[in-house]
């Protein structure tokens, strides 16, 4: 298998998407904040590998990345936070992954993001198809002012140059999949900007989902959310895992302690420590986890 | 108990000085001056053209070439309007395209390069560049080397035009595109977009009332300029739509008709004027309900 046919860009949907009934669920065993639970997986996505990666954002001198040294496992099927204080590169990580980092003029990375087998970095990968293979919700909501509820959904397909057939369909799965169906199947033809702050992420994480990556990083998706929109959002992650690996970004601790089957601390640029959730909050190795989950910095 | 003092104690707060209230008084009596002296002269302009020139507005005006008679009848202005539509129109065609794309590169792709600093550079300087040089420019290299067989030919006016037009497009298009806010670009991006796509897709036409704004600004700059035509197309009195031959022109014939010894033909030059002045002010008008549609 090459590079570029082992990250699926085409309209086939992935061999064991969506439950079918010839697809066999997995079970795995995932360790959470609230003991061992049983997740039942609808299919099964690859895992994120970063090794030794560091991160220099234009202008900065070699010597003082943005991120230095960063090596870590994002198990598939699981959610994984990061958290840490304001600039200890945790979002530069969750960027560097699907290399929207590239995006901001001078940037750059060295080091290696691996998903399953494939190195990311690698010369002969399209960074196009690495997106989506990896998709991103950002902090704030950004729906396509110029286009209605319904082709903010269809434009993950449309945009990426897909003929899809079943286009309807698959909004309404996309839809359903973020938990907006029940509340604008009514008006699919209104703009995606008159949807309240929450309806919008979900909007975002719906057209995020139509692609059908396999993992999908979340940059402090409920930062810009009232604590409705947000629980709303967090049992959505639950959901999600079935079918994606998750990385999330908070600044929120008891998010992540609701959410992220493991969590991973950052600060100053490097990963201070990566556990289960769990041993993160309330048994961490490393005194600097333990100083910032319970408030004395950070 | 002095009197400042009183009214301090009535209303508790502090008191402002008579001296602060004429300065103010001062400072808005100048500004409401200043502000007359820039409509004094509009309204002077458009109330010359009204005057001198709405009564040249008959049917045959609209409807009647001019005959080249200097002393009779003079005709009426249909081959320079149209004349000016077809021109303008050109240069349009011509300019907009290239000056959003120059938008485009430099906002979605130059970005901070050291090409795009010299683009945008060269089109600051082309911005001031005075409209007759584009002329000259355009008679050396078109007009008088007979390109296309011709010699002075509506196309050859319409390039001096677009030359003229391109900065203005490309200037207010790099504005408008960077008002984009750069979530939607990335929001594309982590889809697996391809750039070009983005561009073409969510950058466009979410800049696009701002586009048509400027483009629309553009056009009515374009529309009344004479010396890159002086050159370029020169005149004639027919109807044509033939874009190699020589074509009429609102501005040529107001430039011709002016200082003519002839009251009528000076009559309709006013006429001409205010026909243009109208074609501008449309073109304005709906450049501006363009930019209000805008969500940006």
């Amino acid at each position: 298998m090459s590079i570029d046919e082992s990250i699926p860009t085409t309209t086939e949907p992935v061999s064991t998407s969506h439950g079918q009934p010839d697809v066999p669920a997995i079970k795995v065993s995932a360790p959470t904040v609230a003991g061992t639970r049983t997740i039942e997986i609808e299919q099964a996505a690859r895992g994120v590998t970063v090794d030794d990666l560091s991160i220099w954002y234009g202008g900065q001198p070699k010597d003082q990345p943005a991120v230095r040294g960063f090596s870590m496992t994002f198990a598939a099927n699981q959610v994984t936070a990061m958290i840490g204080p304001s600039g200890s590169g945790k979002s530069t990580v969750v960027r560097a992954i699907n290399r929207m980092h590239e995006e901001l003029p001078g940037a750059y990375a060295t080091g290696k993001v691996m998903l399953g087998e494939i190195d990311l970095y690698d010369r002969s990968v399209d960074v196009v198809a690495v997106r989506r293979a990896i998709g991103m919700v950002f902090q704030k909501p950004n729906p396509f002012p110029t286009m209605s509820i319904f082709d903010n959904v269809a434009a993950g397909l449309r945009l990426t140059g897909r003929k899809v057939a079943d286009l309807h369909e698959r909004v309404e799965r996309s839809l359903r999949g973020a938990a907006l169906w029940d509340e604008v199947k009514d008006r699919l033809r209104q703009p995606g900007i008159g949807l309240s702050g929450g309806q919008q992420q979900r909007l975002c994480i719906a057209r995020t989902i139509a692609v059908e990556p396999e993992v999908i990083l979340m940059d402090e998706p409920c930062s810009a959310l009232d604590p409705i929109a947000t629980l709303k959002i967090e049992e959505l992650i639950e959901e999600l895992k079935r079918r994606f690996t998750i990385v999330i970004v908070t600044h929120n601790m008891q998010q992540a302690a609701r959410v992220a089957d493991t969590t991973a601390f950052m600060n100053l640029g490097e990963l201070v420590e990566h556990a289960p959730t769990e041993k993160i909050f309330t048994n961490p190795d490393d005194s600097r986890t333990e100083e910032y989950v319970t408030g004395k910095f950070g | 108990m002095s009197m400042s003092a009183v009214h301090e104690a009535r209303v508790g707060l502090p008191v402002v000085s008579a001296r602060r209230k004429a300065t103010d008084r001062v400072a808005r009596g100048l500004i409401a001056a200043m502000t007359l002296i820039t409509v004094v002269p509009l309204v002077l302009v458009v109330y010359f053209l009204i005057a001198r020139g709405a009564g040249a507005w008959t049917a045959e005006f609209f409807t009647t070439d001019p005959t080249g008679s200097v002393l009779g009848d003079p005709g009426g202005m249909r081959s320079a309007y149209l004349g000016t539509l077809v021109i303008v129109a050109l240069a349009a065609l011509i300019s907009i395209p290239v000056g959003i794309g120059i938008g485009v590169y430099l906002v979605d792709y130059g970005r901070r390069s050291r090409f795009a600093g010299i683009v945008r550079y060269f089109v600051d300087v082309m911005t001031g560049v005075p409209s007759i040089v584009f002329g000259l420019f355009v008679y050396i290299v078109l007009v008088v080397s007979h390109v296309g067989g011709s010699a002075s030919a509506a196309w050859k006016g319409s390039i001096a035009l677009a030359l003229l037009m391109m900065p203005v497009v490309a200037r207010s298009s790099e504005v408008v595109l960077s008002l984009v806010p750069d979530s939607l670009r990335e929001a594309a991006l982590a889809l697996g977009t391809p750039r070009w796509r983005v561009v073409m897709r969510i950058v466009l036409p979410t800049a696009l009332p701002g586009l048509i704004t400027g483009s629309l600004l553009a056009i009515a700059r374009g529309a009344g300029e004479t010396a890159p035509l002086l050159f370029t197309v020169s005149i004639t009195n027919g109807t044509s739509f033939d874009l190699n031959n020589l074509m009429d022109s609102l501005p040529m014939q107001v430039f011709g008709n002016i200082g003519s010894p002839n009251p009528a033909l000076v009559e309709r030059g006013w006429g001409a004027a205010l026909l243009l002045v109208t074609m501008v002010l449309v073109a304005t008008a709906i450049a501006r309900l363009a930019a209000r549609r805008s969500r940006l």
